[in-house]
C-alpha cells in the first residue's frame, strides 16, 4: 500500500509542479492546492499505514494507528488553508488592480532595472 | 603603550582636533596648526639615530587581540627609521609649502589637512609595525586616504575617476597582500615579522606549497602600491590631486610602502631565486617603461608621475638584485651594493622628486597652465623657480655633483656585477639587465632635460597663459629650496648619511645579520660606469636637441595598459549585465525551473551515488479494493486537471481530489483528519469559485494549459524523485516511532482518550497555538487586502 500511495504522491507532485510552471495565477494555486494534498498523504503514508484502529482510546483495540503525523498533518492542513486563502484574496485583488492573470504580464517593468 | 606608540598614532589623534581648529580659529590658515607636529615627530626619531646606528632596535609591544596573535608592536630599527624620517621631513616640509599653496578662503582645507594628517599616522604606522596584520590595517588606511586626496576636488570628473581606479587598483593589491599574510601566518604561526625570519632561518620551508603562493600574493600587493609594470597605470591619473598630495604621497611616500614592504620582507624570501628574479624583471621593466612614456607627456605633472614610475621600478630592481646576495652567499659580496644603492637612491629620489613637484606646483600657481607645449621662457620670470628645476632635474638626470649622480653610478655598479657573474652563477638573460638599465637611464636623460628647458628656456609664449607669470611668493619657495639644499648637500657630501642612516637600514636588509660599512666615492677611476655615464650623456643630450624630429616615434605605439584597464571595466559592466539579463529574465515560471531543476538534480544525484534507492521493503500494508477504487480516482481527477480546459472544470476537479484525500484519510484511521479535510476543501472550493468569478472578462476565455516540453519533462522528474525517495525511505526506516508514549500517556497523564486531539493541545500545545496565530494573520492579512487602497481606487472608480 506505501508503493501505491508513494506512486499516487508522486502524481499529485508532478501535476502540481506542471500547473504552478503554467501562466495563469488561479492554476498555479491549484497547483500549490495538490501540491499540499500530496504533501499531507507523504506525511500519514511515512508514519505507517493500517497499523491498527484509529487513535481513540475507546476503541480498546490492541494496535492504533500512529497518532503524531496525524497530529502534524491536521496542524499543516490548517497553515496551508490559511496560505491558500490569503492567496487567493490576493489574486482577487491583482484582477481587480491590473486586470490580468496571466504571470507573463505581471514582470517587473524595463524601467526598474 | 610606550612613547613611540604615541609617536606613531599621534597624526590620527591630532586630527580629531581639526573640526575644532576650524571653527575657532578661522582668521590663521589651518596648515600653521599642524606643522609643528610633523616637525616634532621629525626631532623626535632624529633622536633616535644614535640607537640605530649602534645596530639596535627598539621593540615595544602594545596588546590590541593578544587572543588572535595580533599586537601593535613597534620595531625601529634602521630601515623603519629610515622611512619614518623620510614620511616626518617630507610631510613637514609639504605642509609648509600647502600653507602657502592652498587658498585659506576657496578650499575645504579642514578636510583636506584631515585626510593628510590620517594617511601620516597610517605611514607610519606601517613603516613602525612589526605585525603583520596592523601593517595591513595601516596599508588600507593609505589606500582610503589617498583615494580621499585624489578626489579633493570632487566637483571635477577627472579627479573622481583617478580617486576611483587608484582605489580598485591598490585595494586589490592589498587584499592580495592580505592572503599573503594569512598564508604567511599558516606557514610560520606568527604575525610579528621578527618571528617569521627566526623561523624561516630555522625550518626549511622553501618547499612548502603555501611557501611561493604567499610570496607572490606579498608582491601583488607590493607592486600595487608601488605603481610596478602593470599595475603603474593609477599613478599619472592619480595627479588630479593637488600638487601637495602628489609631491608627498605620490612622490616620497605611499608608493614607497611597497618598496618598504619589499625591503622588510627580504630576509624571509630572499633565498628564493622566484624573489629575486621576479622583482628585478618587473623592476626594471617598469623602469624602462616608465623612462620610455614619460619623454611622450604634455602635462608637467603627467612627466613627472612617469618618471617617479620608473625610479621606483630602478629602486625595485635594485631590492632584486640586492637579494641575491643571499641566494647566492657569495663571500665576495658584489650586491650589498645594490641594496645600499636602493635606499641611497630611495632618499635622494624624495628629496628631488618632492622639489621637482613643488617646482610644478609652483609654474601652474604663477602662469595657470601645466601644459608643457604652452609653456617657455619662463627663466627671466622666476630665477629662483628655475634654479629649483635645474638642480632636481639634474639629479634625476644623474649629473654630478648632485646626489642623483652617485646613486645612478651605484645603479650602474650594481647592473654590471651581474654580467659579472654572467657564465658563472646567472643565466644569460641577465646581460639584458645593463643594457636595458642604461636605455632606461638615456630616456631619463631626456625627460629631465625636457622638463627644465621646454619649460624656462625657449621662446616666452604670453599670448598662451592664463595669466602673467612672476615669481612665487617667498614662503612657497622654502620647501623647495630645502630639498634642493639637501640634493646639493647629500651630492658633495653623501657620507653623512652612509653611517648613520644607511647602513644600519641595509643591516636591516638583510635581517640584521652583519653591519655594512658602506662608503660612497665621487671618483671610481675610468670604469666601465664612468664610461656608461658619458655615454648616456653624450647620446642623451643628441636626442634631446634632435627631440622635435623623432617625436612622432611614439605614436606607433597606440596601445596601453590604460586602454586594457578602461576596456575590462567597461566590458565588465556590460558582460555582467547581460550576463544578469540573460537568467534574471522576470518571469516567476523560469525561476521556478532553475529551482526545480536544482531540487531533482542535487537529490536525484545524491539519491545514485549513495545508494540510496531500496524498492525492498518489509512492513507493507495490505492494498484492498476500496483504497484501489480511490486510488483510481485520485488519479484520474489529478491528471484530468491537466487535461481541464475551463478553469471552473479544474476548481471543481481539485474539489474532487480533495475529497478523496478525506476518503483516504477515512480509509487510513484518520476521524479527526477526514473531517477537517471535508471542511477546508469546502471552504477553499469556494475560495477558488469567488476567485474564479472575478476573473477579468477577457481572461476568461477557456483555454487549456498548453503543452510545454521542459515543464512536462521536469514536472515528471519531480514527481518521479519524490516518489523514490519517499518509497526509498520508508523502506529504510531506522528506528521505531515514539508513539508508543502517546498510546500510553494520552490517558493516563493528559486525561483524554482522543490521542491526536491530545497531542495537539496539550503534548505538543505550542504548534497549536502558532497555527492559531496563523490564521489569525492570514485573516487580518485578507481583510486588510481587501479594505486597504492607497492611491486611491483607480480601477473601481473607472
Amino acid at each position: 500500500m506505501e508503493i501505491l500511495m508513494s506512486i499516487i504522491i508522486g502524481i499529485l507532485f508532478a501535476s502540481a509542479t506542471y500547473l504552478m510552471l503554467s501562466k495563469s495565477i488561479l492554476r498555479i494555486i491549484i497547483g500549490t492546492g495538490l501540491l499540499s494534498h500530496g504533501v499531507h498523504l507523504l506525511l500519514l503514508t511515512m508514519g505507517g499505514l493500517k497499523k491498527g484502529a484509529a487513535p481513540l482510546l475507546g476503541q480498546h483495540a490492541s494496535s492504533y494507528s500512529d497518532p503524531l503525523p496525524q497530529a502534524l498533518i491536521l496542524t499543516a492542513i490548517v497553515i496551508s488553508f490559511g496560505v491558500t486563502s490569503f492567496f487567493l484574496v490576493l489574486a482577487y485583488r491583482t484582477y481587480q488592480e491590473l486586470g490580468t492573470d496571466n504571470l507573463e504580464k505581471l514582470r517587473g517593468k524595463k524601467e526598474h532595472e | 603603550m610606550t612613547l613611540l606608540h604615541w609617536a606613531a598614532l599621534s597624526p590620527f589623534i591630532y586630527a580629531l582636533f581639526i573640526p575644532f581648529i576650524h571653527k575657532w580659529f578661522k582668521n590663521l590658515h589651518m596648515g600653521w596648526f599642524i606643522l609643528p607636529l610633523p616637525t616634532a615627530l621629525f626631532c623626535y626619531l632624529l633622536s633616535m639615530i644614535p640607537t640605530t646606528a649602534a645596530n639596535e632596535t627598539i621593540v615595544e609591544v602594545a596588546n590590541w587581540i593578544p587572543s588572535l596573535h595580533i599586537d601593535f608592536t613597534v620595531n625601529l630599527d634602521g630601515l623603519s627609521l629610515l622611512f619614518a624620517l623620510l614620511i616626518t621631513g617630507i610631510g613637514a616640509l609639504v605642509l609648509l609649502y600647502s600653507t602657502f599653496y592652498l587658498d585659506k578662503q576657496k578650499e575645504k582645507l579642514n578636510l583636506f589637512y584631515f585626510y593628510l594628517l590620517l594617511f601620516m599616522g597610517a605611514m607610519l604606522g606601517i613603516v613602525l609595525s612589526d605585525n603583520l596584520i596592523v601593517l595591513y590595517t595601516f596599508w588600507e588606511i593609505t589606500s582610503l586616504s589617498s583615494f580621499l586626496l585624489i578626489g579633493y576636488w570632487n566637483e571635477r570628473e577627472k579627479s573622481r575617476n583617478g580617486a576611483l581606479k587608484s582605489m580598485i587598483v591598490t585595494v586589490f593589491g592589498g587584499l592580495s597582500l592580505l592572503g599573503g599574510i594569512i598564508l604567511l601566518y599558516l606557514l610560520t604561526g606568527s604575525f610579528e615579522i621578527r618571528e617569521i625570519i627566526a623561523y624561516i632561518q630555522q625550518q626549511d620551508v622553501h618547499s612548502h606549497p603555501f611557501f611561493l603562493l604567499s610570496m607572490f600574493c606579498l608582491l601583488i600587493g607590493a607592486f600595487t602600491k608601488s605603481a610596478q609594470f602593470p599595475f603603474h597605470i593609477w599613478l599619472p591619473d592619480a595627479m588630479e590631486a593637488p600638487t601637495p598630495v602628489s609631491a608627498y604621497l605620490h612622490s616620497a611616500t605611499m608608493v614607497k610602502a611597497g618598496i618598504y614592504l619589499v625591503a622588510r620582507l627580504t630576509p624571509i624570501y630572499a633565498e628564493s631565486a622566484y624573489w629575486l628574479w621576479t622583482i628585478a624583471a618587473v623592476g626594471i621593466i617598469t623602469l624602462l617603461y616608465g623612462s620610455f612614456f614619460a619623454v611622450k607627456q604634455t602635462d608637467l605633472k603627467g612627466i613627472l608621475a612617469y618618471s617617479t614610475i620608473s625610479q621606483l621600478g630602478l629602486i625595485m630592481s635594485l631590492l632584486g638584485l640586492g637579494a641575491a646576495s643571499v641566494h647566492f652567499s657569495l663571500e665576495n659580496d658584489y650586491f650589498t651594493i645594490a641594496t645600499a644603492a636602493a635606499l641611497f637612491h630611495l632618499v635622494n629620489h624624495a628629496t628631488f622628486k618632492g622639489s621637482l613637484f613643488m617646482m610644478v606646483g609652483i609654474v601652474d600657481h604663477e602662469t595657470g597652465t601645466r601644459d608643457i607645449r604652452k609653456l617657455g621662457g619662463l627663466m627671466t620670470f622666476m630665477p629662483i623657480t628655475f634654479s629649483i628645476a635645474v638642480i632636481g632635474a639634474f639629479s634625476m638626470a644623474g649629473l654630478p655633483p648632485f646626489n642623483g649622480f652617485l646613486s645612478k653610478e651605484m645603479f650602474f655598479t650594481a647592473m654590471i656585477n651581474i654580467t659579472k657573474f654572467d657564465l658563472f652563477q646567472f643565466n644569460t638573460w641577465g646581460v639584458l639587465f645593463p643594457i636595458l638599465a642604461w636605455i632606461a637611464s638615456v630616456f631619463t636623460f631626456i625627460y629631465s632635460m625636457l622638463l627644465v628647458f621646454r619649460v624656462f628656456a625657449g621662446k616666452y609664449k604670453p599670448e598662451q597663459l592664463p595669466t602673467k607669470p612672476h615669481e612665487a611668493p617667498i614662503g612657497m619657495l622654502i620647501s623647495p629650496l630645502i630639498l634642493v639644499s639637501l640634493v646639493i648637500v647629500i651630492g658633495l657630501f653623501p657620507n653623512i648619511l652612509s653611517n648613520t642612516i644607511l647602513s644600519p637600514a641595509i643591516t636591516a636588509v638583510y635581517g640584521g645579520v652583519p653591519s655594512y660599512d658602506l662608503h660612497i666615492y665621487h671618483w671610481h677611476g675610468f670604469n666601465i660606469e664612468f664610461f656608461m655615464t658619458i655615454g648616456v650623456f653624450v647620446l642623451g643630450i643628441l636626442l634631446t636637441l634632435t627631440f622635435t624630429k623623432w617625436k612622432n616615434f611614439y605614436r606607433i605605439f597606440p596601445y596601453s595598459i590604460n586602454a586594457l584597464y578602461n576596456f575590462l571595466i567597461e566590458k565588465g559592466k556590460l558582460w555582467s549585465k547581460q550576463l544578469t539579463n540573460r537568467y534574471m529574465v522576470g518571469s516567476i515560471r523560469t525561476y521556478l525551473l532553475y529551482i526545480l531543476t536544482f531540487l531533482v538534480a542535487t537529490a536525484g544525484y545524491t539519491l545514485l551515488t549513495k545508494n540510496g534507492v531500496n524498492f525492498y521493503g518489509k512492513n507493507l500494508a495490505q492494498i484492498g479494493l476500496y483504497e484501489i477504487v480511490l486510488s483510481l480516482i485520485l488519479i484520474v481527477a489529478t491528471i484530468s486537471i491537466l487535461f481541464a480546459k475551463s478553469r471552473l472544470a479544474s476548481i471543481i476537479l481539485l474539489g474532487a481530489v480533495g475529497y478523496s484525500v478525506s476518503l483516504f484519510f477515512v480509509i487510513f484511521q484518520a476521524p479527526d483528519l477526514a473531517l477537517t479535510q471535508l471542511v477546508i476543501e469546502t471552504v477553499s472550493v469556494a475560495l477558488f469559485l469567488l476567485c474564479f468569478y472575478h476573473l477579468p472578462r477577457n481572461a476568461r476565455k477557456k483555454e487549456s494549459i498548453g503543452f510545454k516540453m521542459n515543464n512536462a519533462i521536469i514536472s515528471v522528474l519531480v514527481g518521479i524523485t519524490f516518489s523514490i525517495i519517499a518509497i526509498s525511505s520508508y523502506n529504510t526506516k531506522l528506528f521505531d516511532s515514539i508513539s508508543s508514549y502517546y498510546v500510553e500517556n494520552t490517558y493516563k497523564k493528559a486525561a483524554g482518550e482522543n490521542m491526536v486531539n491530545v497531542i495537539l493541545v496539550d503534548f505538543r500545545g505550542f504548534d497549536t497555538l502558532f497555527e492559531i496565530a496563523v490564521l489569525a494573520i492570514a485573516a487580518i492579512g485578507i481583510y486588510t487586502m481587501i479594505k486597504l487602497r492607497l492611491g486611491g481606487n483607480n480601477r473601481e472608480n473607472k
